[in-house]
């Protein structure tokens, strides 16, 4: 078992959509949070094979969607420090700010370098001495405790010369604000795998018990996928809110203590912005006050990033289900694939760009 | 919102791993799945080991699929 | 260690001496011994073709070829892409001061190797050397000529439907070695890119059927791409089928890792065939019998005409869009 082929199977997949269509007898709503389920989703065309009756919107768990344009814009004008290099996740490079995006900047020749992971970005501190490394710390909490392993390293290490701009955020008080939004209307909410790895399933505990709203958490190949949609789709019918999860090969009811630690170590919560969204109540990771060394917004007297969205962009609203793109006034004529503004269209598989891509009304 | 995939951790010494995935190789930072031995699937995100899968659950939910999948056809 | 320095580009003696002891001796014909202004050649038979391109790839070298063997395959597998046999190549060289002169000698002997096997002569050049920093260690640039035969009528805007699509081999495998290479992932792998000239493999598919319709190679932007400008060019709908992209193992691996697409990956020795339905069998056969195309594969068809898309049908039995490339196909971690 490679834990990939298996769960990409056709002729299991098609069963399993028979089965969903079956099951869906009348008009729900179910978000999926997570931005890589709305890239598999896109990706596989999935919802070509799901009840017409099952709507199903994208949540802003996409982490470069959501990080504010200040965030951005701080970032480019770090890169045009002389002796600093960034260092960042590929994903970062073409989300817009007012000053352009970093990929304009490097390719301008700012020394902007691309890594896979977080702890390659100590080792650049270690090969230039006579620079600052500031490393674009994006991600929820399946990436948080990572960049926290890499601080902890380079003070271990003592790396001088190291820093994060940490623009991270935490899932659950984002659902908490999605699922108190009485306009909203959802019914139930597909878990983004990966965090719950981290985090476990107790954080989700609060939308069975407080909102009586249905939670699965799945993993991301297709039969995953469809899997944790025939699951809510059934407790939703049934009335049945509970949390589920669907992803037990990964997920463990407690999470990873280890990460969860190191997370808790490094970072405190904070007040963060969400592109589109707002400010939401301790949904943000800052760095602790001990590892001010390491934390960039320190080191360079960064000011507090709060400016979320450009004031045209409606992406907010269709972030949340409540419009859809060609509401929006900026959709198509000054927002583009190309040229994206708001952050449904900075990801590929944004609601924006989907539907630009494929021509909706 | 995260990419994660399951390497074969096939070194390992300390809290570092080799993790392969179709002849790929790449390292692998073991501090959060300290138990992980060589052989274990690992979840791998940014570099990082985040859980070692559990084949058994695996077997269980594609098992329980094909139940599923049986009632349909 | 020897050095080219700006000298060798000023057109005295230093440059007489890089043309004679480099690239008379490697890329060696009479039309180029002859030593004019510029090279005079026999009139060919039909039409012809004529391409440029120029190549600036870093690093130099890579796994499975350098620039120089790049920068030949390129220009015979532009002129290949008509149906044409090509036949005559010019390489300018932009050389950054610095640069070790056996580097270059490797680069210039993989060129006239392959020349040498796409049976194409190097009938003119150029040298020209830069201050450091004004250029990245070396560029070349190819042009070339080749001869299209009467009845081969080859064109972006001839895919019709019910016409099959067939890919020569696996996807992705220059621009996954490329980014493999470039070690900032930090990624060890076997991959090495697929660089090689096709113009053989053309010419036995030409030979089984010439109402070939389109042919492309699948470069920058990949597969996806080239797909795109075919769709648009004969404004038609291509429909790809999922489960049957040929993709290597390894190349799946990095892109499960990276977040990466295959279909926007580049190739380097790889074609994309539009051929009539009746014929794709014994163009595939005769494809699977040459070196490059021995992994060939139907990838998709024309379903109908359109104002030019792209889909491929997925495993779960949906069908999303191919778009066009967007810039560069960026690692992701989300």
């Amino acid at each position: 078992m490679k834990f990939l082929s298996e769960f990409r199977d056709p002729v299991l997949a098609k069963q399993l959509a028979a089965k969903l269509q079956k099951l869906a007898v009348r008009p729900i709503t179910i978000m999926e949070i997570c931005g890589t389920h709305t890239m598999a989703i896109a990706r596989g065309a999935i919802r070509d094979v799901l009840p017409k009756e099952l709507k199903l919107v994208s949540g802003p768990g996409c982490p470069v969607c959501v990080t504010p344009q200040g965030y951005v814009d701080e970032a480019i004008k770090l890169s045009r420090q002389k002796d600093v290099i960034i260092a960042t996740f590929g994903d970062m490079l073409r989300v817009p700010g007012s000053l352009g995006s970093l990929l304009n900047e490097k390719n301008q020749g700012n020394d902007i370098r691309i890594v896979y992971s977080p702890l390659d970005a100590t080792k650049i501190a270690l090969d230039n001495p006579n620079k600052q490394v500031v490393f674009l710390g994006i991600g929820f909490e399946t990436t948080a405790p990572i960049v926290g392993l890499a601080i902890l390293q380079a003070a271990q290490q003592g790396i001088n010369n190291y820093s994060v701009f940490s623009a991270h955020k935490v899932v659950p008080p984002a659902m908490q604000a999605l699922v108190a939004d009485a306009e909203l209307n959802i019914q139930g909410f597909l878990c983004p795998g990966h965090v719950s790895c981290v985090i476990g399933i107790e954080p989700y505990r609060f939308l069975a018990e407080q909102y009586r709203t249905p939670a699965v958490i799945a993993g991301f190949e297709p039969i995953d996928i469809l899997q944790g949609l025939l699951k809510l789709t059934e407790l939703i019918m049934e009335k049945s809110p509970q949390v589920v999860n669907n992803y037990s090969r990964v997920v463990q009811q407690d999470g990873n203590p280890n990460a969860l630690a190191v997370m808790e170590q490094v970072f405190i919560k904070s007040h963060s912005a969400w592109r589109g969204i707002g400010v939401i109540t301790e949904s943000g990771l800052a760095i602790r006050p001990q590892y001010a060394k390491y934390d960039a917004r320190f080191v360079f007297s960064l000011p507090h990033v709060d400016r979320e969205m450009p004031s045209a962009c409606n992406c907010g609203d269709i972030l949340q289900g409540k419009k859809t793109p060609p509401d929006c006034p900026l959709f198509r004529k000054l927002c583009t694939p190309e040229n994206p503004i708001g952050a449904c269209m900075v990801s590929g598989e944004g609601t924006c760009a989907a539907y630009y891509k494929y021509d909706l009304e | 919102m995260c990419i994660g995939v399951p390497l074969r951790l096939i070194e390992r010494k300390d809290f570092e791993g080799i993790g392969e995935i179709s002849g790929v190789k790449r390292k692998i930072t073991l501090m959060f799945v300290p138990e992980a031995k060589v052989g274990d699937y690992i979840l791998v995100h940014a570099g990082c080991g985040m859980q070692i899968i559990d084949e058994e659950a695996a077997m269980e939910t594609l098992e329980l699929l094909r139940i599923i999948s049986n009632e349909v056809s | 260690m020897e050095v080219i320095s700006i000298q060798h580009g000023s057109g005295g003696s230093l440059t007489a001496q890089l043309i004679k002891k480099l690239f008379y001796k490697y890329f060696e014909n009479p039309y180029l011994l002859e030593g004019h202004d510029s090279a005079r050649l026999p009139r060919p038979n039909g039409r012809l073709a004529f391409t440029t391109d120029s190549y600036v790839i870093s690093p130099l070298f890579f796994p499975g070829g350098n620039i120089g063997k790049l920068a030949v395959c390129g220009t015979v597998n532009d002129l290949s892409m008509s149906g044409a046999k090509p036949l005559y190549i010019s390489s300018s060289f932009i050389i950054e001061a610095g640069l070790s002169v056996k580097v270059l000698e490797e680069v210039v002997a993989a060129m006239a190797d392959a020349a040498k096997e796409a049976n194409v002569l190097i009938v003119a050049g150029d040298t020209k050397v830069v201050e450091r920093g004004a250029v990245d260690k070396l560029f070349i640039n190819t042009a070339g000529i080749g001869e299209i035969a009467d009845k081969v009528e080859i064109s972006g805007g001839r895919a019709a439907v019910g016409d099959v699509i067939i890919s020569s081999g696996t996807l992705g495998d220059h621009g996954m070695a490329i980014m493999v290479e470039r070690q900032q992932l930090q990624l060890e792998s076997q991959l090495v890119s697929d660089c090689a000239p096709l113009n053989s493999l053309v010419q036995d598919m030409l030979k089984v059927c010439p109402d070939i319709r389109v042919l492309r190679d699948p470069t920058r932007g990949g597969a996806a791409t080239a797909l795109n400008e075919i769709a648009t060019q004969s404004q038609v709908e291509i429909e790809l089928y999922e489960d049957e992209m040929p993709v290597k193992a390894e190349v799946r691996g990095v892109c499960e890792l990276l977040g990466l697409d295959p279909l926007y990956l580049a190739n380097e020795g790889k074609l994309l065939a539009v051929v009539p339905e009746e014929s794709a069998e014994v163009i595939l056969a005769a494809m699977k019998r040459n070196p490059y195309g021995r992994e060939s594969t139907v990838i998709g068809k024309v379903t109908k005409k359109s104002s030019g898309r792209v889909y491929i049908n997925t495993i779960v039995g949906g069908q999303r869009i191919v778009d066009v490339m967007v810039g560069d196909p960026l690692p992701r971690i989300c």
